[in-house]
């Protein structure tokens, strides 16, 4: 006579959910500070439930069959989640890898004939490897979400723009500078411009480790576009080899004024606005 | 049919575009700037398109060829208060407009203007007071 595997499942549901706990906790790489006993077994508990309740003698062997979507979306949530908590893939495979231990370790107990052990133990294998894909397929899409929601936010704080003086910006750069960067570099620059009526922009590229041809380009819209907007644009902080390579490149920066430091920028800025820095002199009194 | 007024005010023209340009009026303007310059014998045009907020390449060389066709007619042209948007569109349509000054607001853009005129001026001078001592 066949076990019926559900039966079985469903009356061994907390042995099921102990042995798995055991499991988890045996782990020494187990990250409590990240979720607390509590939450896992919570976690855990729901997962078997409807692991049990939707698994039946015919869909054994098929992880397509639609009784498994509700399992597959717990499944979903739950990796999503430990991908933005920040638990490693071992942590997340762990979790699943585990269930099927527990479940085998209970089907060997009950099932007594050997076949029939392997028989079904093949199916639960198949079928909880393919949940195991599941799960690194969404942790990863977890993890790439929370890497391009970095990207944009890196790209948001890493372009500030300066109000070094009255009508004078400052706008380091930091990093490589590609299409997109540039658009949200010259966006904030020119809305600053407006903002504050400045006649002057220093363009800081001492952070920028290369310059080829494209971000030659992307420099040299920005400079245009401050122009039409009425101000002056310097471009400072070119390093030798920078200088080098924009030579060598035969990019033309002619039209640009350009100087080493920002220091001798601001110096220019300084000059452009009919500005001057003194030192003064302290008359002793005798 | 609409016509952007052009003000008069000493030696400057003011236009001030407050509607969106389309090309028909564009080109009424150039052809309506360059007569009244001619006219008048304004040494500057400032041109504030604070208001314009779509731009397309057609305006883009409009108003490089009005700076162009002014300097012809011996004026300066300067555009003031273009919004971020429109200089961005700009460069990358291609058009840096070469031909005009340009300045932040209205009031940057007369001190601008009055500059450009002086500098012309202080040029002329000297060489008025060489012919009077040749004489």
């Amino acid at each position: 006579m066949a076990t019926d595997i559900t039966k079985t499942f469903k009356k061994k549901h907390a042995a099921i959910l102990e042995r798995w706990m055991k499991n988890q906790l045996a782990d020494a790489g187990l990250r409590e500070d990240l979720m607390s006993n509590e939450d896992l077994r919570a976690e855990s508990d729901e997962l078997i439930s409807a692991l049990i309740n939707s698994l039946n003698e015919r869909n054994l062997d098929n992880v397509d069959s639609g009784d498994f979507d509700h399992v597959v979306e717990i499944l979903s949530g739950i990796s999503i989640s430990r991908a933005r908590q920040g638990f490693s893939p071992r942590e997340t495979g762990l979790f699943i890898t585990s269930l099927k231990e527990a479940l085998i370790e209970v089907l060997q107990e009950e099932v007594t004939d050997m076949k029939e052990f392997i028989d079904i133990s093949v199916k639960l294998n198949r079928l909880m490897d393919n949940f195991s894909i599941i799960v690194f397929e969404t942790f990863i899409k977890g993890r790439e979400e929370v890497i391009l929601r970095q990207t944009d936010e890196i790209a948001e704080i890493s372009t500030p723009v300066i109000r070094v003086w009255d009508g004078i910006l400052a706008l380091p750069i930091i990093g490589t500078l590609d299409s997109a960067r540039t658009q949200v570099v010259m966006e904030n620059l020119l809305i600053e411009i407006v903002e504050s009526g400045s006649s002057v922009a220093i363009l800081d590229i001492s952070g920028v480790p290369t310059v080829d041809s494209l971000v030659a380009q992307h420099l040299l819209k920005t400079v245009s576009a401050t122009r039409l907007m009425g101000a002056e644009c310097i471009i400072s902080g070119i390093r030798p080899e920078i200088a080098q390579t924009i030579v060598h490149l035969g990019i033309d920066l002619s039209g640009i004024v350009t100087k080493a430091s920002l220091a001798s920028a601001l110096q220019y800025a300084f000059r452009t606005l009919r500005l001057e820095v003194r030192k003064t002199i302290i008359k002793r009194t005798e | 049919m609409d016509r952007i007024p052009i003000l008069r005010m000493g030696q400057f023209l003011l236009v001030t575009i407050q509607v969106d340009l389309y090309d028909r009026l564009a080109l009424d303007l150039e052809a309506d700037l360059v007569k009244m310059v001619s006219k008048t014998g304004a040494k500057g045009i400032l041109i504030d398109i604070s208001a314009v907020s779509i731009v397309d390449s057609f305006m883009g060389r409009i108003i490089g060829n009005i700076g162009v066709m002014s300097k012809l007619l011996d004026a300066e042209t300067v555009v003031v208060g273009m919004q971020p948007a429109v200089a961005i569109t700009l460069v990358e349509l291609g058009l840096p407009l070469k031909g005009v000054y340009t300045a932040l607001n209205v009031e940057k853009g007369m001190d601008l203007l009055e500059s450009k005129i002086q500098v012309i001026e202080d040029e002329i001078d000297p060489d008025d007071d060489f012919d009077a001592d040749n004489t």
